[in-house]
């Protein structure tokens, strides 16, 4: 029993240290031209315009759901009128990046993983290393940057669909007044709140692509023994279930910091 | 790089774990300035393990490694980097990246290390592919090609920086005879024309006697002889003559050793 608690801690010991030096060398490299601009190019088309749809429905269906609960709890105390600031700062504090990076692990995280994965397992990154290039400035460098952009432009998007969606639901069906939903939002949100997001965004991008590099760049390394078809799977389930569970407990780390 | 020393790489005294098992056993091997190498052993003698420490990519327990007249297994990342701008390998697999065309793979090495433009880079590929005979395929995707053009596409990619020292891991897996014979011609041309160095890793004994100038053979992670294909040949090591006719082995069974084997200690 003790025996096996001390192989979990040097583990944990070891995965935690080799995932910071990871990260050290992506953040490093990311930091020092020349950057392969298609290639940062292809990556936020990849991770950001090929989400964008998934957005446009997640944040306003989210909008939707937000003003219909929040006006029917409101309408309990005869506030109807603060719907506006409720779906605002909901929205833009929390869910936006929140549930933007979410979609964006199911979507973009798990198919990086997975495609690093298979790079390592069909000897692509021993090929680049004996080709001299270094693997940390082909594969992970662009996926850094292209997940710093498109992660707050992300976020932006379903804002603003979620504040739609609000509007649609609390303003058309419900009926509140336009004036005071839109008044309401621009008296109670302010640029803390904004920044508070996009800072979450870009905390939330790197955290992803972090995690999911990493997971596939270190498929042999992996713990479970398994290699090939189901050692990609695997380390996909894990870097999709490590990174969802990240983002949930660094969302309460942030907020309670910069709150 | 200074002048090349005739010893293009020596290991001394090699040894490599995989956790608990010990696989690389003092491992002695020089390889000689533009001679054809051949590593030669049964499934888990050891033969890529040894490849793969001879580039560099893994680090041995004990030992060392001289490549070009370099010790590598001291040298940091950057440094092994910069040394393997002179080598070219090509992998079992091909390792070809699947979203880039046979242009795109071939032309790689030379769009990170060199600033020529692309018309010079596009008939340097053409020349390559027209060594390996598959010209007019560089707009296919690997998905395309046959395991054969892989291979062959692997290795016009290993050789696009004119590289000194070439690694092949065994070329002639998973092919036709006739194919596999292209290649053994192939792997002569580059030497002859090239005047490379090659070190190919294979378990396929035609092959290997048709190429080699000269053959070390893997057993259970010992060198059993490394010598001339002729040498080789007529050896008297019991195990080198199973090997090369395909007899099943028939050493006694040492309970112990095979105890250990199924529980993993050393």
């Amino acid at each position: 029993m003790i025996e096996k608690l001390g192989r979990e801690f040097l583990f944990l010991v070891q995965q935690s240290g080799r995932m910071g030096i990871f990260l050290y060398h992506c953040l490093l490299n990311s930091l020092i031209p020349p950057h392969k601009l298609n290639a940062i190019i292809r990556q936020v088309y990849f991770i950001g315009t090929r989400s964008v749809v998934v957005i446009l429905f997640t944040g306003t269906f989210t909008g939707m759901v937000l003003a219909l609960q929040g006006y029917h709890n409101l309408r309990k105390f005869g506030s109807e009128d603060l719907l506006g600031s409720a779906v605002g700062l909901s929205l833009i504090q929390e869910l936006g990046p929140v549930l933007t990076a979410l979609m964006v692990i199911g979507r973009a995280g798990s198919a990086i993983c997975a495609e690093i994965g298979i790079m390592r397992h069909s000897e692509q990154i021993d090929a680049l290393e004996c080709m001299g290039i270094d693997p940390y400035r082909f594969i992970m460098v662009p996926k850094f940057i292209a997940a710093l952009i498109a992660l707050p432009v992300l976020t932006f998007i379903f804002d603003v669909v979620g504040i739609f969606g609000g509007y649609l639901v609390g303003v058309i069906f419900m009926g509140v007044s336009e004036g005071s939903y839109f008044q309401g939002m621009y008296d109670s949100v302010n640029w803390t709140d904004v920044r508070l997001g996009m800072v979450k965004a870009l905390i939330f991008g790197m955290l992803i692509v972090w995690i999911a590099t990493f997971k596939g760049f270190f498929l042999h390394l992996d713990r479970s023994g398994t290699y090939g078809a189901e050692g990609v799977s695997h380390v996909t389930t894990d870097a999709v279930v490590m990174s969802s569970v990240i983002i949930l407990a660094s969302d309460y780390l942030i907020g309670s910091l910069l709150l | 790089m200074n002048e090349l020393p005739d010893k293009i790489i020596e290991v001394r005294k090699l040894n490599t774990h995989y956790g608990p098992r010990h696989i690389l056993k003092n491992v002695d091997l020089q390889v000689t300035r533009g001679e054809i190498m051949v590593i030669m052993g049964g499934s888990g003698s050891g033969k890529t393990t040894l490849m793969r420490n001879m580039l560099g990519l893994n680090k041995p327990s004990s030992g060392s490694i001289h490549l070009m007249g370099e010790e590598i297994t001291g040298m940091t990342t950057r440094q092994l980097f910069e040394l393997r701008r002179n080598l070219g390998v090509a992998f079992q697999g091909g390792a070809l990246f699947s979203s880039l065309s046979v242009r795109e793979n071939i032309q790689l090495p030379l769009k990170e290390h060199t600033r020529l433009d692309s018309k010079t880079m596009d008939i340097m590929c053409r020349l390559k592919l027209e060594v390996v005979n598959l010209a007019g395929f560089e707009d296919l995707m690997p998905s395309e090609l046959s395991g054969g053009m892989v291979k062959r596409v692997a290795l016009a990619r290993a050789i696009i920086m004119d590289p000194k020292v070439l690694f092949f891991d065994e070329p002639s897996a998973g092919l036709d005879p006739v194919v596999s014979a292209e290649l053994d011609e192939l792997i002569l041309k580059l030497r002859d024309a090239l005047n490379m160095t090659i070190v190919v890793v294979t378990h396929e004994l035609e092959s290997a006697f048709r190429i080699a100038d000269r053959i070390t053979v893997l057993d259970e992670g010992n060198v059993l002889i490394s010598a001339s294909a002729e040498q080789v040949r007529f050896s008297d090591n019991e195990r080198v003559q199973n090997l090369l006719n395909r007899r099943p082995r028939t050493d006694t069974l040492d309970a112990d050793a095979y105890l250990n084997r199924l529980t993993g200690v050393d």
